[in-house]
Formats: C-alpha cells, structure tokens, sequence
C-alpha cells in the first residue's frame, strides 16, 4: 500500500499478475479450510508456510500456526521434537520479515512462540536478527520494541542497554529511536537511583555535551532538537509543588458590599500552585475565623477538564450572618500544608452596605457598556485590594542549592546557543531552543526588561523564518507579553481601572483590566489576575481562553473582536460562578465547522456529561438540541444578565430564541432589553 | 489485501459519504455481507468471510452500520461482550484471543463500545491508566509502554483518551509541539521525527492536533495542496505519496484529512471516532 509508484517501472505481464493473485487465493482457501477443520498436518502447515512467506500480513494463517504448534505438541516432552518446532516457527518469522520487516504478526508470533517458555530461548540468535534488521532500518520500531522485550527477558541490565543505544547514536546521530530509548533508559536508572547515575546532576550534564555533538553536526536534524528539549525539562522543572499566589492574599483587605436585601454570604478562595497538584481538602487547608465554619468547605480543582489534580484549587467560604454585623472586620487565617511546606496566610475581611437599589445591576436602565471604561477612574495610585504576583512559596535550602546548578547549567547553554546564532542564523530549532533556554532561566531568576525584550525579539524572527508554523510562536510569544504586562505592579497598574457603575459584584471596588488589542492568542499568567473582577480582552486573536477558569471574581467579560470559533472553546468560563456580563460579539462562532475544543469540554461525546434530561426537556418544547447542544451546554451552566452576540454567523433569529429559552436570568441581548 | 477488506468497507464507505455520495451503495446488501464476517461463536468480526475474528474488523463493521444506520442488524450485548472480554488485568486490549496487546486496540475497544452505549463494560480507568502508561517524554505515545512515539499509536491513544473524558492526562503543548514539527517542507506530515511525508498521517496527525486543539500550529493550505497534489487525475483516488499508486486506504485519509480542514463540498468528519458528525450527532444526541 505504501511506496508503490503509479507507473509501473517494468511492465508487469497482465497474466503474471492474475496467476499470482489466483496461487494466493488458491493458497489462502486452502488454509482456511485446513483452519476451519483443525488439520494440522506437515503439509497443511507447509501451506501456510508459503501463504505467509507471500504475504505475511494474512494474521489467520499465523493463527492456525499458532493452533498448530499447540496441537502437534500436545503430550510432547522430547525436548528435540520441542525445539524443532520452535526452530520451525522462528524461521518462519524470519522468512517473513524479510519479506516485511514491519509485520506486526510476524513480529508477536515470535513473541508469543518465546512468551510460551517451553525451553530456553537463544538469545544469541534473538540479538543476531535484531542486529541485521536495526542494521537495515535503525529506525524499524517494532524491532527496538522486540529488543526492549528480549532484553527484559534475558534480564539484561539498563546500563547495558544504554551502551547500545550509545552505540547507534555514535554510527549515526540522526536515530530517534536511538535517542528515545536513550531517555527512556536514563530516566528509568535516574529515578530508581542505580548506583552509577545517583549524581544526576553530572549525567544530565554529560547528555547536555553528547546530545551538543549531534546539534552541532547536523543542525537540521531533528532527533537531537526533541532530546535537547527533554534534558531542558530535567533541567527546569522543579522538583517540589509549591503555592505560589491566592486570594485573598496575605495581608489583604477585601470589601465586601451588602446590598441592602441581602448579605453577602460567601467567598472564594483560591490556590495557584507551580504544578498540578491533588490531596488539597480540608485535612491540608485549614480555616480559621469567628464567623466562618470551616467543616463545609469544599476544595475543587479548578481545571477546564476532568482531573483531580490541578494546578489552580478553589473553595466558597460561608460566612454566618447571625455572628456577624457590619460593624466588624472579619480577620481569617489560613494555612495549607502541602508537599512537605507549610504556608500561613492572614486577611480581613470588611462588610460594608452600599446604596444600589438591587443585586445583579437590575436597578439600572442601561446595560453594562464597555466603552465605558474608557472613562473609568484609571488608578493612579494601588488600592488595597489591589495584588500582584508575590512569590509565597516557602523556600527551603535544597531548593536553594538545586536552584544554582540549574541556573548555571542553563546560563551555560545560553552562551553556546548564542553562539551557535552566529552560525546558524537561519536555524528555526536553534533561535526556538534559545528562546525556550531563556524562559527557563527566567522562571528561576527573573531577567526583567532585558529577558522580555531579548525572547520577544526570538519570537518576531521566528515568525517569519518559519511561516507554516508561525502560529505555534505567536502563542508563545503572547505567554511572554503577558509575563511581561503582569511581571510587576508599575507595567500592570497601566492596564487597569476602577469601574463602579453599574455594579455586579460584591466586592468593592470593582477593578478592571484591559488587555484590548494587543494580539495576544492565548492566556497566561492568570495567577497574577486572581483579583480581577472585570476582564477586557477586546481587539485580540483569541481562540482559546484557557486559564480564565482561576478567575472566580470574575463578573464581566469582554471577548468581542477575536476569532472565538465555537461554545466548547468558552468552557473555563463555567467555572466562573459570578460572570453575569459576556460580551462574545464579533467573533467567528457558527463560520467552522470542525470544532476543535468539540472533546475539550464536559458533553456526552466524552462521557463527561448526561444530556439525557436536557434533551427531553428541550425536546418537550420542540427544540432539537442536536444543532445547538454546544451552546444550550454552555449557557445552562451560566447565569448570564447581559449576553452579546451580533457579528456571528451563529446568531441567526432561530438561535437568540434558545439563548432566550436557556438563560432565564438574561435582561439584555445584543443590547436589547429582553423585560 | 482480502484479509483486510471489511476495513476496506469502512475506509471506501466513509470515504463516499463524506463526499455525499453514500447513495450509490445498496444497504442491505452491505449489511448482509459484514455480518457474514461475523464469528458466530465469539461475536466478532473478521477481515473477510471465514477469517479469524478480531478487534480491528470488529470495529470497521460498527462503523459501517453506524453510517448506513443499521447498528439494529447487530446483536449489541453479544458484540460488546466480545469487545469487553478482550480487555487484561492491567486495562490494555488484546486484538484478539491471541494476546498481542497495543494501543490501537484500546482505541478500537473505547472507540466501538462507545458507538454501542456499552463502554461500561470495561474498566475505563484502568483502561485509561494503560495508555498513560505509553506516553513517552516526548509527549507522544507508543504501542506498548515503551514503544517510540509513532503519530499513528498517538491517534488511538488521543482519540480514546478523549472519548473517555481523559484529555487531560495529555501535555498538549508538548504534544503540540511534537505533531506540529510533522508538517515538512512539501507541506505534507510524516509520522515521526526524519520519516518521509505520507497522506495518511493527514489523518493521524492532523485529527491528535484537533483533539488536543493545536490544529493552528500547522499550515493547513499547504498540506491540503500536499493532499490534492497526491490524486491520480486519470483513474481518481488518492496516493501516500505524489505519483505513487492509489488504494482506499489512502484515498480515505486524504478525504478525511481535508474534511478536517473544512474543504468545500465535504461533510464534516469527527475527529474522535472518525465517522461523519451527523452520524455520531445522531448516536449522542437524539432522543
């Protein structure tokens, strides 16, 4: 099937071609009928035997063998008559892989007849095959994988595993599959301490200047790009799970405004951590206040998916109204004992009661307008619920320590890569890894302007010097403004405004962000937004919004003017419990077809999701949800007030009659007021 | 290639109504040959009249008669037990009664009992622990654990992974990154690292970026060209390779491949299951 070239280089005899199609069907109906009537006789056998060498991929005939094998040494303990018919099958294997070395019956039928233990197996003869094949095609995966499987079954051990895949590397750089097994065996003797690779340090050091051979030869080949990769994971990633901001943070006050009718009865919490993490309950978050009953809170991750672990964690803190008057601060002190560190957090809370007539803006004639916030107070000074990215980690020594190989390992790949640049200008993997080398010494020791100035430039060449791919590095290249805009409190108090009226939230004042026309195609950094209550990310490319789910201050969102193309992708935003203002106008959703979140989000595709009772429900008032499912899924989940979708393909009449029938909340659509 | 040819059904069948040309096939003719593959005694399929019964046809033989919409020819609870009885202890499927384990089966097991409503009969979790266990520190996945990352394995285990809710588990970015470096100067994809571009890993490739939602990481006009430019103009269908032979096989990936990049004229293929969407729209969501 593959290979094959459309001319045929000689001219095949038609009648050559038909003889030998009619001997492989005369062939593969006597093997049937031989399977179905359990013969197994030596010329039955025999005929399989030239079946299979014909075309090893006829997986019954290797059945029948199979059935063979067992059958004519049932009751057999001569162990010449035993060996022979071993020898018999792996000859026949080998016949066939010859004839197609990547046969996956051939292959497992020399496994299995070796898997059935019968005598000892040849190893000799085992590693003479493997030789010659990985000699003829080193990259022939089913060999490596039978290699893996004789290895284990001689009980060689990794070291010597890991010479061979020394061995292959050095006859040629360009072996993936060498490199592969190479990882794979390192990590293996790292992890489970083997004496002679307990000083990791030195041995990835070691793989930094073998894998910089490879580079430096051949710079185009990608084998050693994806290995360097690896060993920069092993070199930045750190080892401990830390928390690294929340809110309310340490320190903070938090206003919390009573509407005259009600109180407000609860909170969020939130925990972002360095890495995903699980185990984060009420056994390691403790909760203490007067007012507050810590045994009924429940910590969820906070993640657009279905794991339990998660790298941002979340919790609603319910305050008792009866212990509590307006006249007290509330002080709460937490502590979260996680992964070997303890981390205390102190914060007050302060109830206020404002003078809005009704919760939810419902009081005010007018809808909730963006434009507006071009007039906001923009803040010339911090207030106090105002936080940025503060490290809360604990630091203790060993990650001090650990902290000045890594450091100076990856300072040390930054001189040669940038020498390497001098060389090599137009080289898309060495500029990539530079800039992915730098991101990694940043996130260790943060290099400000320099760093971001340096790593954005990367991005803008790589832009252009690789144009089919040039998406993957405007999403890179976005992660690292954001680092930037969010990186300290003077380049992010630019972005950010007071905005009071009308006013969604409970908690005052109600601070915006806008990161409006600024070409970001992904979000970033959310750790650093925790406290943000309104979100502009008009005028941008987004197609995801993944990271909003942290955001669970979040009442209004402002996603107008990006390249949103279907429901699914808004799924973080179920996880915002407060968002009452949308603003999804002027996006593309309805204009593709193929949805690319479509296994992304919970529905019943991914077994994530029941629909049964929305469909009938949905079906009881003659609506088909099958066009709709994704957005009756989303806004169900949602109690918007104030929704925008004009300038979609989607928003057709038909459809903003089910927006109207799935948001019973909903006062304003597309600017309309819907009472 | 006759040992094959109830997944060459599938691939010419799909192939068909993904052009909205399903019309041109008599059903119950097709019907009453698939269940001709069956194995009366196991309840599965095999690859044509008399052979041996296995995972792979089991699940070409769902497909076909989820798209003729005729799963009512089958015996469900006998199909399904056949399909759950091949799950091991360690949640990986073997093919078959014969034990060769691999990814490819735990997809076409997820993949089938999920078109069946049956998934419940098998250990999902565990099954979804087995392929985590294949995935390399590359991103991708292997046959077994262990085993290189080959974009085909990365398919099964993406596609079962999201079928199971298990997205997840995946570094999307890494795994990003891994398929995207697939798309080579001739604008086609390979199925790993220095391996020769070919029109089938239109699908593999092309299908894991859309599950995982990195699609835009690759030039999609350039490999719709690279696809185009495979077509036999003469005698029709679709080569791995321009200027190589045509089969099926390849005409169907490349079909798909550029139903997945939205080419007029096209039904929309899902790229989990790799059926049309209506088809699959019908199996969830009708009451």
């Amino acid at each position: 099937m593959h290979g094959r070239p459309r001319k045929a280089t000689k001219q095949e005899d038609p009648a050559a071609a038909a003889a030998k199609s009619a001997r492989l069907r005369e062939l593969q109906s006597q093997l049937l009928h031989f399977h179905h009537n359990r013969i197994y006789t030596k010329e039955a056998v025999s005929v399989s035997s030239k079946l299979l060498e014909i075309n090893p991929e006829i997986y019954t005939g290797w059945n029948y063998r199979k059935l063979a094998f067992q059958h004519n040494l049932k009751e057999v303990s001569d162990t010449d008559t035993i060996k022979s018919a071993i020898e018999d099958e792996l000859r026949m294997v080998e016949v066939a892989l010859r004839r197609n070395p990547k046969s996956y019956g051939a292959w497992y039928h020399r496994k299995w007849v070796l898997g059935q233990k019968l005598v000892p197996a040849n190893f000799d003869n085992e590693f003479r095959l493997l030789d010659m094949l990985l000699k003829a095609d080193a990259r022939n995966f089913h060999g490596w994988s039978y290699r893996r499987y004789i290895a284990r079954l001689k009980d060689v051990s990794e070291e010597e595993e890991l010479k061979f895949t020394m061995d292959m590397i050095n006859t040629n750089f360009s072996n993936y599959s060498a490199w592969h097994n190479r990882s794979m065996l390192l990590s293996n003797l790292l992890r489970n301490k083997v004496k002679g690779f307990l000083e990791r340090e030195n041995i990835l050091s070691d793989e930094f200047e073998l894998v910089r051979q490879a580079l430096f030869t051949d710079p185009s080949d990608q084998s050693g790009w994806f290995y360097h990769l690896w060993l920069l994971d092993q070199t930045s990633t750190p080892h401990k799970p830390h928390l690294v901001s929340s809110w309310p943070s340490d320190g903070c006050n938090i206003n919390i405004s009573s509407i005259f009718r009600e109180k407000c009865e609860r909170f969020p919490i939130v925990f972002c951590f360095n890495q995903q993490v699980d185990g984060v309950n009420l056994a390691t978050v403790t909760v203490n206040s007067k007012a507050i009953s810590s045994e009924h809170i429940t910590w969820k991750p906070l993640s657009a998916n279905n794991s339990r672990k998660s790298k941002v964690w979340g919790a609603f803190v319910e305050i008792f109204n009866e212990d509590f008057d307006n006249s007290q601060d509330l002080s709460v002190e937490i502590s979260v004992n996680l992964c070997g560190s303890i981390v205390h957090l102190k914060f007050v809370v302060k109830l206020s009661c404002m003078d809005h007539q009704e919760k939810d803006g419902g009081g005010s004639e007018e809808p909730f307008l963006w434009d507006c916030l071009e007039k906001c107070q923009k803040l010339g000074e911090i207030p106090p619920n105002f936080v940025s990215y503060d490290w809360l980690g604990v630091r203790d020594e060993s990650v001090g320590e650990d902290a000045k190989w890594h450091l100076d390992t990856l300072s040390a790949e930054i001189a040669l890569f940038k020498e390497m640049l001098e060389c090599e200008e137009d080289s898309k993997f060495v500029k990539l890894t530079l800039a992915r080398l730098l991101s990694a010494h940043n996130s260790i020791k943060p290099g400000g302007d320099s760093y971001f100035e340096e790593t954005l430039k990367l991005f803008d060449d790589l832009i252009k010097l690789d144009v089919p791919h040039n998406r993957y590095y405007r999403d890179e290249r976005s992660l690292v403004l954001l680092d930037q805009l969010t990186s300290s409190k003077d380049s992010l108090v630019k972005y950010c405004s007071k905005c009071e009226n009308p006013s969604f939230s409970y908690f005052n004042p109600q601070l915006c962000i806008h990161f409006s026309g600024l070409n970001l195609t992904r979000i970033g950094f959310v750790e650093r937004l925790l406290w943000v209550q309104i979100l502009d990310l008009s005028h941008n490319n987004l197609t995801s919004i993944l990271g909003l789910e942290a955001l669970q201050l979040l009442v209004g969102l402002n996603l107008s003017h990006n390249q949103i193309t279907s429901f699914t992708s808004l799924e973080p935003i179920k996880y915002s419990k407060s968002l009452k203002v949308l603003d999804l106008s002027f996006n593309e959703i309805g204009s593709h077809p193929v949805d690319t979140t479509r296994y992304l989000c919970t529905s019943p595709l991914s077994h994530t999701y029941d629909a049964t009772e929305t469909i009938n429900e949905l079906a009881r008032e003659n609506i088909q949800i099958g066009d709709f499912w994704e957005a009756v899924l989303l806004f169900k989940s949602l109690q918007l007030v104030q929704l925008d979708m004009q300038g979609n393909p989607v928003a057709n009449e038909r459809f903003r009659v089910l927006v109207e029938k799935v948001n019973p909340c909903l006062r304003w659509l597309d600017g309309k007021s819907l009472k | 290639m006759e040992h094959l040819r109830l997944s060459g059904a599938y691939w010419g069948l799909t192939a068909l109504d993904l052009m909205h040309k399903i019309g041109s096939v008599k059903p119950d003719d097709v019907v009453t040959w698939i269940m001709s593959c069956q194995d009366k005694d196991s309840g599965g399929f095999g690859g044509n009249v008399g052979h041996d019964p296995h995972l792979l046809y089991t699940l070409s033989a769902v497909q076909v008669l989820a798209i003729l919409d005729r799963l009512d020819a089958l015996d469900v609870e006998k199909v399904s037990d056949y399909v759950a009885g091949l799950q091991n202890e360690d949640g990986s499927f073997s093919g078959d009664i014969w034990g060769e384990v691999d990814t490819r089966f735990s997809y076409v097991a997820i993949c089938c009992l999920s078109l069946l409503h049956r998934l419940r009969k098998i250990n999902v979790e565990k099954a979804v622990d087995f392929i985590v266990s294949c995935k390399n520190l590359d991103g991708g996945f292997g046959c077994i654990p262990g085993g290189e990352s080959h974009s085909g394995q990365i398919f099964c285990s993406v596609g079962a992974l999201a079928i199971t809710g298990s997205l997840h588990h995946i570094d999307r970015d890494l795994l990003g990154w891994w398929l995207c470096e697939r798309q080579c100067k001739d604008g086609g994809l390979n199925g790993r690292p220095e391996k020769l571009t070919d029109v089938c890993y239109s699908w593999w490739v092309l299908t894991s970026l859309i599950l995982i939602d990195r699609v835009h990481w690759i030039d999609k006009d350039k490999l719709s060209k690279f696809i185009l430019n495979c077509q036999d103009l003469e005698k029709g269908g679709i080569s791995d390779r321009p200027d190589n032979a045509v089969d099926v096989f390849h005409t169907f990936f490349g079909v798909a491949g550029l139903s997945l990049m939205e080419y007029p004229g096209l039904k929309t293929i899902d790229p989990a299951y790799a059926l049309p969407v209506d088809v699959i729209n019908r199996i969830f969501f009708q009451k």
